[in-house]
């Protein structure tokens, strides 16, 4: 450019338009200012593998219908589960939900049926319904699948979820990096609305029913049950203590219930066939079907929906298996908050009961295959280095105890004396109690997970 | 609201709990806190103020609760029939511990009341995750999600400037733990102010005016409020900071007395603290019943008057 700068001028008066553009390069952005369009996305469908498949449960209308044609949606059974919600009733909605022992896909594993009836039996009659699509978990893109791809599948289970808990208004809070998301939502509710699936008197059952979408600005935290409320009502996204829950005191100090986007995708064919029928599929602790994100060093990575029970080497293989030249190294289970596990455990049942049993965790469904290429020790410094960036601040444990947690790991990179890597290693362990122990919310109390799972399970500093 | 509002003639029932394998009655809508100070069970406390609903933010306070799969905050964990506590095990005690030592590594706790106690009851030892480190970025200019990679070899501490932008009082950030009861004293639960909220994110989370300006370029009103509710000093009257730099601060030589504030029909109590017949500075109680340890910014500063020195 012989030195000198160019200007693009974007002025007063100017329509704005949207582009979206990943990643980025500081030419392409110029072209998009001097009024380029920005490259088609990728198709939705290429995050989901296994589509389009019409015998899949969560993923069946992924790649096959237009996820902006509420025609297409009905035509492929949408709301049929709303017409037998209403039909059934409220009570009989949770009976289903209870039976079919479908369990939160955040990350927690909240039994759902228990927390409709919680909200439903509440003695104060306003009560929020929240479809938590703050999905920023390292690793997770299950739910940007079935936003983007299924939009009227979530507007019609969550008319559904707050037809069972009694709730007039819902928000969704949407990640702020899911424009594509953003779009089709957008579209969802507001077609839905013209044509009475949301609003008053839904399909003349007297229940009405509307639902907002709010947009996140990007901190992880936000996503935390109680930072949504906070994050909603203007305030600083901070957690709050529990008790009181927020079936009890949730958004605006009401009754509120709080569903991921997949959990709540779930429910329709819970209405659609019964609880019990849902109940047959999984294992004796774990119900239904799960959607997990592979990513890393497969074949083809992406969102993979199976039962639960599967192995995590039958997952692999059905990612494609590694990539080749690619040796495991180890899998990190659960994104950053969850843990790693190696290659000794690839028989490992992907089910809660399983993972717990084995010391590890699902969480919100991530599966991070690092092959020999990865160093570990990156790894942990990068996983360390977020939890202090996305710590709130407001305790101590977490807000300092992340802090000292990187500086921690930092020593030990560069330690050449085992003396000095055993009292690091003490303190990384008594760092990690007082923050799992102490934190008030999930994120502290599992900023430790993973470099605890690599310190244990992969002896990453042991000699 | 105050959690300390009497409750007057109102009558509340009890709850039957156990703490430390004794069978004990609190009165219900009480916390943990209050049922063990009852009952002679010492725990400490760092973020919670008398006047200020608790934040419990600093986690020193940590109870164990059986059901409870963490610990849970003594100073605002209400009592329930039967619930069993332990306020003595291996895992409050390194709570504890723990907290004392992250914040006393990262914060200048040398005004906080006892803290060396603590320090000494807990085994506690802030110094084990290094040298205090002395490369300080500005950290009212803190890019949220950005911070340069640690070595290591110091611990990184909240360190910054004493902000000195007033005649009234100062501000030193350094010494704060961000109880966050000068946010709320200053915002809904006292002045209705909002002068002062949470700045940044994590470790960068610190009390700023908006976008930091100086206090003359904010909305403070120097009701001083924040400077009653500071636990560690980082809030301090001038003239007392003044005197602690020239070493002439004695708190043990000084008396106070309380008064009623002669301004305003309100009467509101001020506490004058004087040292050397001089009034050096005034807080109110925080268990009266008009002022909950509030005051105006006459009642609080405007006392040069009484000293009758005329300006050189």
């Amino acid at each position: 450019m012989s030195g000198r700068r160019q200007f693009w001028l974007i002025e007063t008066g100017v329509t704005v338009r949207q582009e979206v553009l990943a990643p980025a390069t500081k030419t392409q952005i110029a072209e998009l200012v001097s009024g380029k369009s920005a490259p088609a996305e990728q198709p939705i469908a290429q995050a989901a593998p296994q589509t389009p498949d019409k015998s899949l449960v969560l993923l069946s209308r992924i790649g096959n219908t237009n996820p902006l044609s509420i025609d297409d949606y009905i035509a492929n059974n949408g709301f049929a589960a709303l017409r037998k919600a209403f039909s059934i009733g409220a009570d009989q909605v949770i009976a289903e939900v209870t039976a079919s022992g479908l369990v939160g896909r955040g990350g927690a594993a909240f039994p759902t049926g228990r927390k409709w009836a919680a909200v439903a039996s509440q003695p104060v009659k306003t009560r929020y319904l929240i479809c938590n699509a703050d999905e920023s978990e390292p690793g997770t893109f299950k739910d940007r699948v079935l936003l983007e791809g299924d939009p009227f599948a979530l507007v019609e289970a969550m008319t559904i979820a707050a037809f069972a808990t009694g709730s007039q208004h819902g928000y969704i809070y949407l990640r702020g990096e899911y424009p594509r998301a953003l779009k089709n939502l957008t579209n969802a509710v507001e077609v839905s609305r013209n044509k009475n699936y949301l609003g008053e008197n839904i399909l003349n059952s007297g229940f009405n029913f509307d639902i907002t979408i709010f947009r996140g600005a990007g901190a992880y935290i936000c996503g935390e049950e109680t930072a949504i409320f906070n994050s909603i009502e203007g305030y600083r996204g901070e957690p709050r203590n529990k008790p009181p829950f927020p079936v009890e005191v949730g958004l605006f100090g009401k009754p509120t219930t709080v569903n991921n986007v997949e959990t709540l995708v779930n429910v329709l064919p819970i209405i659609n066939n019964s609880g019990e029928q849902y109940a047959t599929w999984g294992s004796t602790g774990s119900k239904g079907k799960k959607l997990f994100c592979v990513s890393g060093a497969v074949s083809k990575p992406g969102v993979y929906e199976v039962t639960f029970g599967a192995t995590l080497r039958q997952l692999i293989d059905l990612a494609g298996g590694l990539k080749s030249g690619s040796t495991l190294q180890a899998v990190l289970l659960g994104g950053a908050a969850g843990g790693f596990v190696g290659p000794q455990d690839l028989d490992l049942e992907l089910t809660l009961e399983a993972a717990r049993a084995a010391g590890t965790t699902l969480g919100s469904g991530v599966v991070m295959v690092l092959d020999q290429s990865v160093n570990m020790l990156d790894q942990l410094q990068r996983i360390a280095a977020f939890f202090r960036d996305e710590s709130c601040g407001q305790c101590v444990p977490c807000r300092v105890g992340t802090v000292r947690q990187q500086e921690a790991l930092a020593r030990l990179v560069s330690s050449n004396s085992a003396d000095e890597t055993a009292i690091d290693l003490h303190l990384l362990r008594d760092l990690g109690q007082v923050m799992r122990d102490a934190s008030i919310c999930g994120l502290g109390q599992t900023a430790h997970n993973a470099i605890d799972s690599a310190l244990t399970r992969l002896k990453v500093f042991s000699a | 609201m105050s959690a300390q509002v009497t409750t007057g003639l109102q009558v509340r029932k009890s709850v039957e709990l156990t703490i430390d394998g004794k069978k004990i009655t609190a009165p219900e809508g009480s916390t943990l806190l209050d049922a063990c100070r009852a009952s002679g069970i010492e725990i400490p406390t760092l973020c919670f103020g008398d006047t200020i609903t608790p934040k419990n933010a600093c986690r020193v306070c940590m109870v164990e609760l059986e059901g409870s799969r963490t610990l849970v905050p003594s100073c605002s964990r209400k009592v329930e029939a039967g619930m069993v506590v332990k306020t003595d095990t291996d895992r409050t005690s390194h709570s504890r511990k723990l907290v004392l030592e992250l914040l006393g590594s990262s914060v200048d706790l040398s005004l906080t009341k006892n803290v060396s106690k603590w320090n000494s009851n807990y085994d506690a030892n802030p110094s084990r995750f290094g040298a205090p480190s002395t490369h300080h970025g500005k950290r009212d200019e803190a890019v949220t999600g950005h911070h340069h990679h640690p070595d290591g070899k110091t611990a990184e501490t909240v360190h910054q400037p004493v902000k000195i932008d007033n005649a009234l009082y100062v501000r030193d950030y350094s010494k704060c733990i961000l109880c966050y009861q000068c946010v709320d004293a200053c915002g809904e639960q006292w002045q209705n102010t909002f002068a002062i909220t949470t700045a940044g994110r994590g470790f960068d989370a610190r009390i700023s005016t908006e976008f930091a300006v100086d206090l003359t370029d904010s909305a403070c009103v120097y009701c001083g409020n924040c400077i009653q509710v500071c636990p560690t000093g980082a809030l301090m009257f001038t003239s007392e900071f003044e005197m602690r730099e020239a070493g002439t601060w004695r708190e043990e030589e000084q008396t106070q007395t309380d008064t009623i504030c002669p301004y305003c029909g309100v009467g509101c109590s001020l506490t004058l603290h004087v040292q050397d017949n001089t009034i050096v500075k005034v807080t109110s109680p925080s268990d009266h019943s008009v002022t909950h340890g509030n005051l105006c910014i006459k009642g609080r500063f405007g006392f040069q008057h009484v000293q009758n020195t005329k300006p050189e």
